[in-house]
């Protein structure tokens, strides 16, 4: 098997509190898959969605000096956060495109680069390069009963031409990987439909709106849960429901990975859920 | 010879609001800008039908693509759409003509900013830049100053019960992290002129 070994790059809301959950589940099933993480040295934030928004020039070098980082420390980038992700997918594919793209970001950053090095998600790594076989290996408690939705949300698959690892319109990988844990995962419409992300802070009428509609087309199928591989689209749902008995808990694939493994410091991460998830995997005993 | 007659002589087109300025170089402007190949579109909508924001935003992408043609230069940078496009890349991962309109909404948001062209919706660009702020300084995102910050510049409090939520799950951190050569970052903020 090739040696899975990348420069981590987790991005500010997994390295922040805000976003920790995702951090700790993702570096604790990496170890116990034999994914080697090593945190891409002093790397700074993508700039996520500001940054692209308002002065691409800034975009690409911001994005363009972890870029090089990596290529520096000799790996290829895992990004655990789509955001950052498509931000250095995108960087990376604009300047081995762009001859001028790329001149103006070598000089901005004033560090070598040539784009030796590929950035690829987590989730591509764990069913991709892992594989199903080798996950369920390792399930000592299956998620037997729990009926859940895969929220992929926007840019962990499109656009496609750039990030392009699953299916644009109908990912299947983490449906695939978490019936591969032994859930009864539903399909359903709202896969990869947007979150409303950044508007969050400036038009927080829109996102409400926009998890509204997502939480009732998970209902509707029947599910306990969403589960989401971006920190915004889970802050998002998380946080923009009126709490109530009836409010859908958010989970990033990779906590339930982690429980499903059996993997210690579960605890730790259920705390940082606003919509406690305790109640739903104590009825089905995961708990 | 025509051309440079469209390009010197002030142009107007009649609309149902009225009577309004054509700048007759603003569509080549923004397709060199972004390199969009914006005469492709014929119009077919699928942009507008798949986008979520399409119902919040006041003029519609596919509306968007055809006045930015057109060259109705002030209409579509002091437009609200501009602003409400969260960039979720459905439109392009749709477009028949491979026409990246998120990237035209960020070059047409880009021109505004340095146009210094304000429109409806001031509190938008204000965020972009203020999200900036904090990697200038430490190199990495301050979630807990980003916020305080806009709350009271805002004075909207609609939000108190989810950051009183945040903080009982330890969810904002007190301090931001830190790049170590953070004169690195200020070197790029300044070659790429960001305040």
């Amino acid at each position: 098997m090739e040696s899975l070994k990348y420069a981590y790059y987790p991005g500010c809301s997994l390295e922040s509190q805000l976003a920790k959950e995702f951090d700790l589940s993702t570096l604790a099933v990496s170890e116990a898959l034999g994914i080697e993480l090593e945190e891409l040295h002093d790397w700074n934030c993508c700039g996520a969605s500001s940054g692209h928004s308002t002065n691409m020039a800034l975009n690409h070098a911001i994005v363009g000096r972890n870029l090089a980082l990596a290529e520096k420390q000799g790996l290829d980038i895992a990004a655990a956060c789509p955001a950052c992700y498509l931000r250095l997918k995108h960087t990376r594919h604009s300047a081995l495109e762009d001859p001028d793209v790329k001149s103006n970001m070598i000089d901005a950053i004033d560090m070598p680069y040539e784009g030796r090095y590929d950035v690829k998600h987590i989730l591509d790594i764990i069913v991709n390069d892992v594989g199903l076989d080798a996950i369920k290996e390792q399930v000592v408690k299956p998620l037997t009963g729990l009926k859940l939705v895969s929220y992929y949300g926007c840019v962990l698959v499109r656009p496609p031409d750039v990030v392009g690892f699953d299916d644009p319109e109908n990912p299947q990988l983490m449906d695939n990987l978490l019936s591969a844990l032994g859930a009864d995962v539903r399909d359903w419409s709202g896969k990869v439909e947007c979150c409303g992300a950044s508007l969050a802070l400036t038009k927080r009428e829109i996102v409400i709106d926009l998890v509204q509609d997502l939480v009732k087309m998970a209902r509707d199928v029947g599910a306990d849960a969403m589960v989401a591989a971006c920190p915004l689209c889970n802050m998002n749902v998380d946080g923009r429901q009126k709490l109530s008995k009836n409010a859908m808990p958010v989970f990033y694939f990779t906590e339930l990975m982690g429980l499903a493994m059996g993997l210690s410091g579960t605890n730790k991460w259920w705390r940082k859920h606003i919509i406690s998830p305790k109640k739903l995997l104590k009825s089905y005993n995961l708990i | 010879m025509n051309c440079r007659r469209l390009a010197t002589s002030s142009i107007t087109i009649k609309d149902h609001k009225g009577v309004q300025p054509v700048d007759a170089g603003f569509a080549q402007q923004i397709k060199d800008a972004g390199n969009l190949p914006l005469d492709r579109c014929y119009q077919c909508f699928t942009c507008t039908l798949g986008c979520p924001v399409a119902k919040y935003m006041d003029i519609k992408p596919d509306q968007i693509v055809r006045m930015v043609q057109l060259g109705l230069k002030q209409q579509v940078l002091s437009s609200e759409a501009i602003w409400i496009c969260c960039a979720c890349e459905t439109c392009v991962t749709r477009c028949p003509n491979e026409i990246d309109i998120p990237k035209l909404m960020d070059t047409l948001k880009e021109t505004a900013i340095r146009e210094k062209i304000t429109g409806k919706n001031k509190i938008i660009p204000k965020f972009h830049k203020d999200f900036l702020y904090p990697i200038k300084i430490f190199g990495k995102q301050y979630e807990l100053g980003l916020i305080v910050y806009q709350v009271l510049k805002t004075l909207d409090f609609g939000d108190l019960g989810l950051g009183i939520k945040m903080i009982l799950r330890n969810k904002l951190s007190f301090l931001p992290g830190r790049v170590k050569n953070v004169d690195q970052i200020r070197n790029i903020y300044e070659k790429t002129k960001q305040e």
